[in-house]
């Protein structure tokens, strides 16, 4: 029994560069020359064939400088109903994996099987004609995205209420405005029913009550045992609506796992900032002579080192810093900056075992503590400094050392509750609210229930 | 490149699609093209909606432009050249073979061109892309219809209308025209894609291709054995037929039709391999 409704094996696909031709075209007049020495060539190939053993036919056109792979040995299983995510950087590949998989281009290398109908929303409004109305849009683009006529019969009306321009459904599209123009796309889109539907950045545009309206009609149809494969730059709405991501660099396959993690690594490359550093060499480690910086990196409970966190979870900032000269005390302090560059803020190390004492020479390793439900998602920037508070002197100091992203999951529990749409704020802590209701009001028996 | 096939491994009724590269011919998969047939409506469908939007005379183009032209050849050559028509009026005459060659005509630019006008469609969604030339060529019958009528008024203006069984021949003499520019069309659409080359050759082509056909002249200007060889180019069965079923001038379909017809087929088969063969490009190229 065959559960998996996409098995991608290995894909690779070759472009050949320049005027962006795909290997096998040729200008005209290389072709003729082609015809004209192909009696030639023949031969030659013959020979060549001959000499190399098979299997090794599709190396030589490898070695040609002026091919590239835009995607090579990617290899994925998406079990049916699986909602799965796709990111990476821009040029990475990630619209040559979705044009294979939606048969619009040929791999050169490798096998794709597909199991059940493919619908694709690689663009806006696929098919659709500016002089046609609202109405003759939606067969026509309908029909290029695989809806029956009886199906977008069946839909119809379903499909002008989503939209939300009943008014325009006569008038030719042209006169829409973009906002317009992208709800009745949408429309159509939201209404395939296949059971594969491959999605590329198509929320990118439409206002946002608009966008939110999509990622839930989307999750409804994942509910239905629908695989989606959903491409965004996004990470809010890859970590909402995907369980699972990839994640595609450099035409290859370099991370496949929980949404929220792999979404932490491609938010975290595209910072240059590392989760850890370490300075082997002590000459040139930050510091003086007094105390060195030795590492630091971000780490969760249990001691891994990690580059991006749930926004729930505890985390810890660990120092490693050698002592190696006389100092009345020292503390080590961190500041963290978020993306914008607004500070955050700036813990110190106040342990009263160390608190304006002076500290034996040797490694110390501290670890600061910052608790879940505090921060509010995205890129946080860590800076350290070691200094003596009295005389004033600092020993060290990293700007923006280690970095760490916090990710949303999007999970109730969290700040967030049930609200799914931008938060705003440096911080999102979890606080605890109080009411007074008024004194005729009896609450009901299971406390925290939903009035 | 692609098979649908139903995989029994699978619960029932999933169709499995399996994706790998393809080399050298392909099959045409005519399967998959009914399967698309809605595609194929609503492609035709739009064509022929778009192509007269905003005119004020809409479809009476049309008309007026196999009308006009049949004007000017009667003026110029009718009149002035004296140039022969088989004992039909030379209005008559060229108005029955310009009918079938602006469909011809237009059915032919029209689909030498579509896959560039579409690359929009080819990058962005999957479908067979044998359709795309097809429904340019198909969205051309209303035209044909129209203008058709016109020629019957026409004819029974001059008073030569006669309703035979021979009239039973148009709509076969229609498909012949059609299936010829959908041949040549399939391998101009898809060499167009690598070579714009051809999009500049196509006016060049339909000029000569004109003259090659006996549309300003009667066939019987040329001697046996030319007439068969002649007939190579299946216009020339297409045109004759029309005079022939429509006013009753010249020889009923024979050899040279069955040869007319022969050439179509093949304009016609092995432009669809060689579209399959590089369809597989289209996509990145186009």
């Amino acid at each position: 029994m065959n559960d998996s409704a996409i098995q991608v094996d290995n894909i690779g696909k070759r472009y050949r560069l320049g005027a962006s031709r795909a290997p096998g075209t040729i200008m005209l007049r290389e072709a003729i020359a082609h015809l004209a020495g192909a009696p030639f060539r023949k031969l030659r190939e013959a020979g060549r064939r001959l000499r190399s053993a098979p299997g090794t036919g599709s190396a030589t056109p490898a070695r040609r400088p002026d091919h590239v792979w835009a995607l090579r040995n990617v290899s994925f299983t998406v079990p049916r109903g699986q909602i799965l995510g796709i990111i990476g950087p821009n040029g990475a590949g990630k619209s040559t994996l979705l044009k294979i998989l939606s048969r619009i281009t040929e791999p050169t290398e490798g096998r794709v099987e597909l199991h059940g109908r493919v619908g694709s929303l690689l663009e806006v409004g696929t098919g659709f004609h500016p002089e046609l109305t609202g109405f003759e849009n939606i067969y026509l683009s309908g029909a290029l995205l695989g809806m029956r006529k009886a199906e977008i019969d069946r839909n119809l009306d379903e499909i002008v209420a989503f939209a939300e321009i009943e008014k325009f459904m006569d008038t030719p599209v042209k006169h829409y405005s973009s906002g317009m123009y992208v709800r009745l796309a949408f429309a159509v889109a939201a209404h395939l029913e296949p059971e594969i539907l491959i999605v590329d950045e198509v929320l990118a545009v439409g206002d946002v009550s608009f966008q939110r309206k999509c990622l839930n009609k989307m999750e409804d149809v994942s509910q239905h045992g629908r695989t989606i494969l959903f491409v965004s730059h996004n990470m809010q709405a890859i970590t909402r609506l995907c369980e699972r991501a990839i994640l595609i660099s450099h035409g290859g396959l370099q991370q496949d796992g929980p949404a929220s993690e792999t979404a932490g690594t491609y938010l975290f490359q595209s910072s240059s900032t590392p989760a850890e550093r370490s300075w082997s060499d002590p000459m040139v480690a930050p510091g003086d002579d007094v105390v060195r910086l030795r590492s630091v990196r971000i780490r969760d409970e249990a001691g891994a080192g990690v580059e991006s966190i749930d926004i729930r979870r505890l985390f810890g900032v660990e120092l490693v810093f050698e002592v190696c000269g006389d100092a009345p005390s020292l503390v080590p302090s961190l500041t963290f900056h978020n993306e914008s560059g607004t500070c955050v803020f700036l813990t110190q190390d106040l342990d009263p075992a160390w608190r304006g004492r002076p500290r034996p020479r040797g490694t110390f390793t501290s670890v600061a503590w910052i608790p879940g439900n505090l921060l509010s998602e995205g890129l946080l920037l860590i800076s350290v400094s070691i200094g003596t508070p009295d005389p004033l002197k600092n020993h060290v100091y990293t700007r923006d050392a280690v970095a760490l992203h916090i990710v949303d999951s999007f999970a109730p529990d969290s700040a967030r509750g049930d609200w799914d749409g931008p938060l705003p704020g440096v911080i999102r802590p979890l606080l605890k609210w109080t009411t007074e209701a008024p004194d005729s009001w009896i609450a009901p028996k299971p406390a925290g229930a939903n009035s | 490149m692609v098979g649908a096939q139903p995989d029994a491994a699978s619960p029932p009724r999933l169709p499995t699609t399996v994706i790998e590269p393809s080399r050298g011919w392909v099959p045409l998969h005519l399967g998959e093209l009914w399967e698309y047939r809605e595609v194929l409506y609503y492609l035709v469908w739009r064509d022929i909606k778009v192509r007269y939007r905003q005119t004020a005379i809409g479809a009476l183009w049309a008309v007026i432009q196999p009308l006009t032209t049949m004007v000017v050849f009667s003026v110029f050559l009718g009149g002035l050249a004296k140039v022969p028509s088989d004992g039909t009026p030379y209005p008559l005459f060229a108005f029955a073979a310009l009918v079938p060659w602006a469909f011809f005509a237009n059915g032919l630019t029209q689909s030498a061109n579509s896959l560039v006008a579409s690359g929009h469609l080819i990058t962005k969604v999957y479908f067979p892309r044998l359709l795309v030339p097809l429904a340019r060529v198909l969205s051309g019958l209303p035209d044909i219809g129209l203008s058709f009528l016109v020629l019957v008024a026409l004819v029974g203006w001059y008073g030569e209308l006669r309703l035979t069984a021979s009239l039973l021949w148009l709509p076969l003499l229609a498909l012949l025209a059609l299936l010829t520019a959908f041949g040549v069309g399939l391998w101009l659409s898809a060499l167009n894609v690598q070579y714009r080359d051809v999009q500049h050759a196509v006016p060049f082509l339909i000029q000569i291709w004109m003259f090659a056909t006996p549309i300003v002249y009667p066939s019987s200007l040329l001697p046996e054995p030319w007439r068969t060889v002649y007939g190579l180019n299946p216009m020339v069965g297409v045109v004759e037929g029309f005079r022939w079923a429509l006013l009753g001038s010249g020889r009923p379909p024979g050899p040279p039709l069955v040869v007319s017809s022969i050439a179509a087929l093949v304009l016609l088969g092995s432009g669809a391999f060689f579209f399959r063969r590089v369809e597989r490009t289209f996509a990145d190229v186009v």
